[in-house]
């Protein structure tokens, strides 16, 4: 199956709040815009699925777009995208799990609950995925790059 | 779950002082995160006109936007772990709210409340959870889930073990009896120092006669001492020994069985290894700890406070400056002790790391040598054990700076006693035999001092092995034993679905399902993969609990049933016949290990497995691998079937039965399977669609929702998500025919039923 590369399209959001994607003649409501490697390459690949799931657009490259078009893709996956990012590790309640954590993340404090060390994934060498009780995702994005206080913390958990 | 920095019940305080006078207020719920998705708190309110939203203004819950509640619509919808609450009126989305699915059983209480209101229920329902403010739906008790907090953290794992040492504790009574009499022997011989050298031996030094009465008396009481010493340690140790043996072994059966009272998704969700090296190396660290470390610490304590003792009531002064050292030793203990605990936590995880690389290599070995990755995964074990070399490096550093500090104070503690002493001596204040006493004391003294020491590390290895165990044993199945079951009559085997729904960490599988199925009926379900046909037998099965809704058994709800009562009248097939080491007729008994030899024959013949069974070299005794490996997929499945059989369940589920074999072995199955599903309730999830042409009803699912049921010729008639499967199928068995020989075609055209 080929990428769907349409010469026109044009991304927008209708008075219901729903994403809608217009492209070779057909409109489609309620679609959904993805990354393809959202933490690999959160900046590369989006593609756009429709309602049923199927691939209706695929952009090589967000970046090389025009601005409307940037923003307008940059806007859908903001509506859909929720991984806070860890910048700290400000308490930990007990180290045996589950666990309360306050973190201080991109979008602000808050407590999460951590399950069970397996809620613990390492992506790649330096980042790590932790699920919290509710499936929230957060993301440590650069271990190493976290002050003392919070690799200490996590250390007790990896 | 998710903790708030405003009181729970500020919301309702607030969205109270706004209500006007013939207004009621219906539900309030919680949110976490603002517009543009930070987290910040907030709230909803439902009263019996308006709606309104809440936030933090300066510290304090405050009103922000209120809408009217006539002609507008309110759904919650949810995407990666965030819920959002619309307020829709008409076309145009008017509010949203946003929140971590911690929340959402406060919405979903709302819009319940909003739907009551829109019936013409317009009365505020009593029973409101306190946490979160909602009514309570009938049923469901939501402050439990509200107040549901983390356990508090087990830094006494140790002494917890102590519920598997309670049954011993006679015999562990008796051990400490033995090592407080054989502690007090070993103290004798220095006692004896004293004597020998104030009345034998300076004397003698001062030209008296050896008195060689008394010789012989101390040289017999050294005798005597040693020999009741050796015989009470022997004894005390093989007591205690044989009780912490057993202890382990508890420890280690309790463990596994709790285990296998997880739920399914437990095992999903840990790793095989992980498991493995907790109950087998972790149990008998601890058991090491109890025989060996706990014995000799309780042992050197005592010897401590009897030397102590003895000390004191030969010279008070010099004892002081003998037990100085003592708190500056406990105080290096107690700084390393932390550091250690983490070191050896640490190097715990990692040696878990290097045993899941083992535990996912072996078994995947075909696939490793298939791709030639043997390379990779032998980079991927030396990975795992530089990683435990470093870690163990670093404790090791602190560890090996630790034992010669403290010889190194023992040596000083020694120092200062022969200092003091010469000088007590000189004073004419004590005599040469106390100081004498007084070194040959210390001398074991400190020593002991130094094994203590050594305590430090193995209580704390043996502290993360207790943690690990009980992060086992105090996990709750989330499949939960009712506390009080009901009694399960024969079943007739009515399967009811209600609005059953169910999320799999943040996925949700299955929405809103309603099914009901009559006793002796078959349904086929069918879907791509993905649309949640195993999870809804999953759930029929009660390997998990649905997130929302029932499932019901004969009109039961199956949480209030014994799960393996339950489960007894459930036979399963699955896609991957899983045979146990041992004998085929073992197999085949597995679910009724009492069943007769002919019983296990009627069944197998019943699944058409009898005659290749008597092909094997030892008939029905013939032994088959850890995954019967020396017979063929059909082979296997057959067996499986015949195992289903013979428990002669209510309900059967066939878990895509016949989809990892060829057409020909698959009528073989088939027609096993249609002996299996003789008047029993029947749910069977194929992806080959003629594999249920048998059933009475089919069930087509599309992610997590029912999109169609009906006969295969309503569906057909319908053009809708079925025919479109069916078609597909139909093309594809076409293409096959094209490729394969004539002879062979036939199995699969009919497969396609086009």
């Amino acid at each position: 199956m080929n990428a769907p590369v349409p010469d026109g399209w044009n991304l927008f959001r209708n008075p219901a709040g729903h994403w809608c994607l217009e492209a070779e003649g057909v409109s489609r409501e309620r679609v959904c815009v993805v990354r393809a490697f959202p933490i690999g390459a959160p900046t590369g690949a989006v593609c756009v699925l429709d309602a049923e799931g199927h691939e209706r657009l695929w952009i090589d490259d967000v970046s090389a777009l025009d601005e409307v078009r940037r923003e307008r893709v940059e806007a859908a996956l903001a509506s859909r995208e929720f991984t806070p990012v860890i910048e700290a590790i400000l308490h930990i309640s007990s180290i045996s799990t589950p666990s309360r954590w306050t973190v201080r993340t991109d979008r602000g404090i808050t407590d999460l609950l951590l399950p069970g060390e397996e809620a613990l994934q390492r992506v790649g060498a330096r980042s790590l995925l932790v699920a919290d009780a509710d499936g929230v995702q957060y993301l440590i994005r650069d271990i190493p790059a976290l002050d003392r206080t919070s690799r200490r913390l996590l250390e007790r958990f990896l | 779950m998710t903790r708030t920095l405003v009181d729970a019940d500020a919301w309702s305080r607030a969205a109270s002082a706004e209500l006007r006078a013939d207004e009621v207020l219906l539900a309030v719920a919680e949110t976490d995160l603002d517009a543009a998705r930070c987290f910040a708190p907030g709230a909803v309110a439902l009263t019996t006109s308006r709606i309104l939203s809440l936030a933090l203004i300066e510290r304090r819950a405050r009103v922000v936007g209120q809408w009217p509640l006539h002609d507008g619509a309110l759904t919650l919808t949810d995407h990666a772990g965030v819920a959002s609450l619309d307020w829709r009126c008409g076309d145009a989305l008017l509010a949203r709210w946003e929140f971590r699915l911690g929340l959402q059983a406060a919405a979903q209480g709302l819009v319940d409340a909003w739907q009551r209101w829109r019936e013409g229920d317009h009365a505020a329902r009593s029973g409101q959870c306190r946490a979160c403010g909602i009514e309570v739906p009938v049923g469901i008790a939501l402050c439990e889930d509200c107040a549901e907090d983390e356990r508090p953290p087990s830094t006494l794992n140790l002494l917890r073990l102590w519920r598997f040492a309670r049954p011993y504790r006679s015999r562990l009574l008796l051990g400490f009896a033995l090592t407080l009499v054989a502690t007090a022997a070993t103290l004798v011989p220095p006692y004896l120092t004293k004597p020998l050298m104030d009345k034998l031996l300076i004397p003698y030094q001062n030209g008296q006669d050896l008195d060689r009465e008394l010789v012989s008396l101390y040289m017999l009481g050294l005798l005597a001492a040693a020999l009741v010493g050796w015989g009470l340690g022997w004894a005390r140790t093989y007591v205690l020994a044989r009780v912490s043996e057993r202890i382990g072994a508890d420890l280690r059966t309790a463990t596994f069985e709790h285990l296998l009272n997880q739920s399914v998704s437990y095992f999903g969700s840990k790793r095989t290894g992980d498991l493995m090296a907790r109950i087998g190396a972790e149990t008998d660290r601890i058991n090491v700890f109890l025989s060996l470390h706990l014995l000799d610490f309780a042992t050197d304590l005592l010897m401590i406070g009897m030397t102590a003792l003895v000390l004191f009531s030969i010279n008070h002064w010099l004892a002081l400056v003998t037990l100085l050292p003592l708190p500056v030793i406990g105080y290096l203990i107690h700084v390393v002790r932390d550091r250690l605990r983490r070191g050896f936590e640490r190097a715990d995880r990692i040696w878990s790391e290097v045993t899941n690389v083992l535990a996912d290599t072996i078994p995947g070995i075909r696939v490793v040598k298939a791709f030639a990755q043997e390379g990779r995964e032998a980079e991927r074990f030396r990975a795992a054990n530089r990683h435990n070399l470093e870690i163990n490096d670093r404790v090791n550093k602190v560890w090996s700076m630790f034992a010669p500090s403290v010889t190194l104070l023992t040596e000083i503690g020694l120092l200062v006693v022969w200092t003091f002493g010469i000088w007590q001596v000189s004073n004419d204040e004590i005599t040469v035999g106390t100081l004498a006493a007084f070194i040959a004391y210390i001398g074991r003294f400190y020593t002991r001092l130094d094994s203590m020491s050594r305590i430090v590390s193995h209580t704390q290895k043996a502290a993360a092995g207790a943690k690990r165990i009980f992060d086992i044993l105090d996990h709750q199945s989330n499949v939960p034993e009712p506390e009080r079951p009901r009694v399960l009559p024969p079943l007739e085997g009515r399967i009811q679905l209600e609005d059953v729904s169910f999320r799999y960490g943040n996925r949700q599988v299955i929405r809103h399902l309603n099914l009901d199925i009559c006793p002796g009926e078959m349904i086929g379900v069918v879907g791509h993969s993905g649309s949640g046909k195993s999870t809804l037998v999953n759930l029929v099965c009660r390997f998990h609990d649905p997130s929302q809704g029932t499932v019901r058994v004969d009109g039961i709800d199956v949480r209030e049933l014994a799960v393996a009562d339950y489960r007894r009248n459930i036979g399963l097939v699955l896609q991957e016949p899983f045979l146990f080491f041992g004998t085929v007729a073992e197999n085949i008994a597995y679910g009724r290990p009492e069943a007769s030899r002919a019983e296990i024959v009627k069944a197998a013949r019943a699944a058409n497995a009898h005659e290749f069974i008597m092909r094997l070299p030892h008939g029905y005794d013939s032994l088959v691998g850890e995954r019967g490996q020396s017979l063929s997929g059909g082979e296997r499945q057959r067996i499986s079937i015949a195992r289903a059989l013979l428990i002669d369940p209510r309900i059967l589920i066939l878990d895509e039965a016949t989809s990892s074999v060829d057409s020909t072995t698959e009528k073989a199955i088939q027609a096993a399977l249609d002996n299996l599903v003789q008047g029993r309730t029947t749910i069977a999830i194929a992806h080959r669609l003629s594999t249920l042409r048998r059933a009475d009803r089919l069930v087509v699912l599309e992610r997590g929702e029912m999109v169609e049921t009906g006969s295969h010729d309503e569906l057909m008639a319908r053009r809708g998500a079925y025919h479109a499967l069916h078609q597909a199928q139909a093309r594809q068995a076409e293409l096959l025919l094209d490729e394969v020989p004539p002879g062979l075609g036939s199995a699969t055209s009919a497969e396609g039923r086009a």
